[in-house]
C-alpha cells in the first residue's frame, strides 16, 4: 500500500515528507529499541516506534527504512524533524499506541518481515 | 475481551509459567520495551508485548495488574525473570514471532 | 571498480546529539562510491554500533574507516572505562547501560553482537581504564 493509504489508516498527521505519500510500503517493524531496528528490521520497512529522537532518524537512514510512524500522538522534537527532512526520512505521527498501530496495519496486509544483520536471506513472518 | 488460555491456544505461545492463571481475561494489548512507558501508559488486564527478558518486567506487570507478558524473538526469560514472575502469579509466554506479527494478530484476535 | 579511501571521525563521548552523524556520513560516502548491497548495509551497521558505542561509554574515541578493492576496514579505537568482561560483552542481552541510556532506546546489549554479526573479521581488544580497540574487516562481495 502506499504511505498515503497507511496515513488514512491511522489517522495521522504528516510531519515529515508530505511529497513522498506515493511510497510503496509492504513491510513494518516495532521497535522502542534501536539496537533491534540495526539488527533485525528489514530495508524498505515502515518502522513503528515510540521513541522521537534524532537517532530514530539515523538509525532509519543507516537502514533504508521507507519511513518512521510515531506512536501515541508523539510529536518529535524540532531537531528530529529537521534531521528527517535533510536525511529525507518521511516522518507521519498517529495517535493510536503502538499495539493498536501494528494491528491496523496488520490487518489491512501489512506483513512483518525481519532482515537479521549480516545474513543475506530475509525471514518472512 | 478474550480469556489468556485461547490467546495462547490460538498465538501458539510457550508458556514459561504462570499455566493455572491462564484463566484471566485480557482487556487489550501493550507494546512497550521501555519501561517507564509501560507503566505509565498500559492498562489492567492488557497482554504486554516485549522483547525485554530481565527480571523488573514482572514488577511492571504486577503494579499495573496486566494479565502477562509475551516475550517476542523467541526470547527465553532469565532465572531471575522466571521465579519472579512464578511467585508474583505473572504468566510468562514465548513467540518465535517479532512484535509486530504478534501484536498484529492478538490485535485481530481481540476485534 | 577502484575503491580506495581513507577517512576518520573523532567522536565525543557523552554527545548523544550527535550520535549517527558519522556512520550516516560514512554511509553516504562509500554510497557515492558505488559501494552497496550487503557491504554498505554491514558497515552501516558496524560504524553506527560501534559510534554509540564510544558515545555511550567512553570518554572520547576514533573512528577510522579504510576501503580498498577488496575490503572494508573500520578501525575503532576509544580512551574511557574499556570494557570488564570482553566475553560477556560478545554475548547477546548482556549490557552495562546506564538508565540514561536505555530511555534513548540504546543499551540492550545488541551493540557488540551486531558488530560481530557484520563482520567477516573481528578482533576486540580492550584494557580497563585506558579504552577499547576495536577492528572489524568487511569484505566488498559481488556487487
Amino acid at each position: 500500500m502506499t504511505l498515503f493509504e497507511v496515513m488514512d489508516i491511522l489517522d495521522a498527521k504528516v510531519l515529515v515528507g508530505r511529497e513522498q505519500l506515493n511510497m510503496e510500503v509492504k513491510t513494518a517493524f516495532s521497535a522502542d529499541l534501536l539496537s533491534d531496528v540495526l539488527a533485525f528490521a528489514k530495508a524498505g520497512s515502515l518502522l513503528l516506534t515510540g521513541l522521537t529522537n534524532p537517532q530514530i532518524v539515523r538509525t532509519a537512514s543507516i537502514l533504508d527504512i521507507a519511513a518512521i510512524i510515531l506512536v501515541r500522538g508523539k510529536i518529535a522534537p524540532d531537531e528530529t524533524l529537521r534531521l528527517a527532512d535533510e536525511l529525507n526520512i518521511p516522518m507521519l505521527s498517529t495517535r493510536y499506541i503502538l499495539f493498536e498501530t501494528s494491528g491496523r496495519l496488520y490487518s489491512r496486509g501489512i506483513t512483518g518481515c525481519v532482515e537479521k544483520v549480516g545474513r543475506d536471506d530475509s525471514v518472512s513472518l | 475481551m478474550m480469556n489468556l488460555s485461547s490467546i495462547v491456544k490460538e498465538l501458539n505461545l510457550k508458556v514459561e509459567c504462570g499455566k493455572d492463571q491462564l484463566t484471566r481475561e485480557v482487556t487489550g494489548g501493550y507494546v512497550g520495551d521501555l519501561l517507564s512507558d509501560v507503566m505509565a501508559n498500559s492498562k489492567e488486564g492488557n497482554l504486554w508485548i516485549t522483547r525485554q527478558t530481565h527480571q523488573n518486567i514482572v514488577a511492571v506487570a504486577s503494579l499495573k495488574e496486566l494479565a502477562g507478558i509475551i516475550l517476542v524473538q523467541g526470547k527465553e526469560p532469565e532465572e531471575d525473570t522466571l521465579g519472579k514472575a512464578s511467585k508474583e502469579g505473572i504468566p510468562i509466554l514465548v513467540t518465535n514471532l517479532y512484535t509486530f506479527e504478534v501484536a498484529g494478530k492478538l490485535y485481530k484476535l481481540l476485534s | 571498480m577502484s575503491f580506495n579511501y581513507e577517512n576518520s571521525f573523532i567522536i565525543e563521548g557523552g554527545n548523544f546529539e550527535d550520535a549517527g552523524k558519522a556512520a550516516v556520513e560514512i554511509k553516504k560516502t562509500l554510497k557515492n562510491m558505488g559501494i552497496t548491497g550487503d557491504t554498505l548495509r554491514k558497515t552501516a551497521i558496524a560504524a553506527y554500533e560501534s559510534e554509540i558505542n564510544i558515545i555511550s561509554y567512553a570518554n572520547h574515541g576514533v573512528i577510522n574507516v579504510r576501503v580498498t578493492p577488496e575490503c572494508v576496514f573500520l578501525d575503532i579505537k576509544d580512551e574511557g572505562p574499556g570494557i570488564e568482561d570482553i566475553e560477556m560483552a560478545m554475548r547477546e542481552g548482556y549490557s552495562t547501560a546506564s538508565y540514561r541510556i536505555r530511555e534513548l532506546g540504546f543499551g540492550a546489549g545488541m551493540g557488540i553482537p551486531n558488530i560481530k554479526n557484520c563482520s567477516d573479521d573481528f578482533e576486540l581488544t580492550s584494557e580497563v581504564n585506558k579504552g577499547t580497540h576495536l577492528k572489524v574487516l568487511i569484505n566488498i562481495t559481488d556487487q
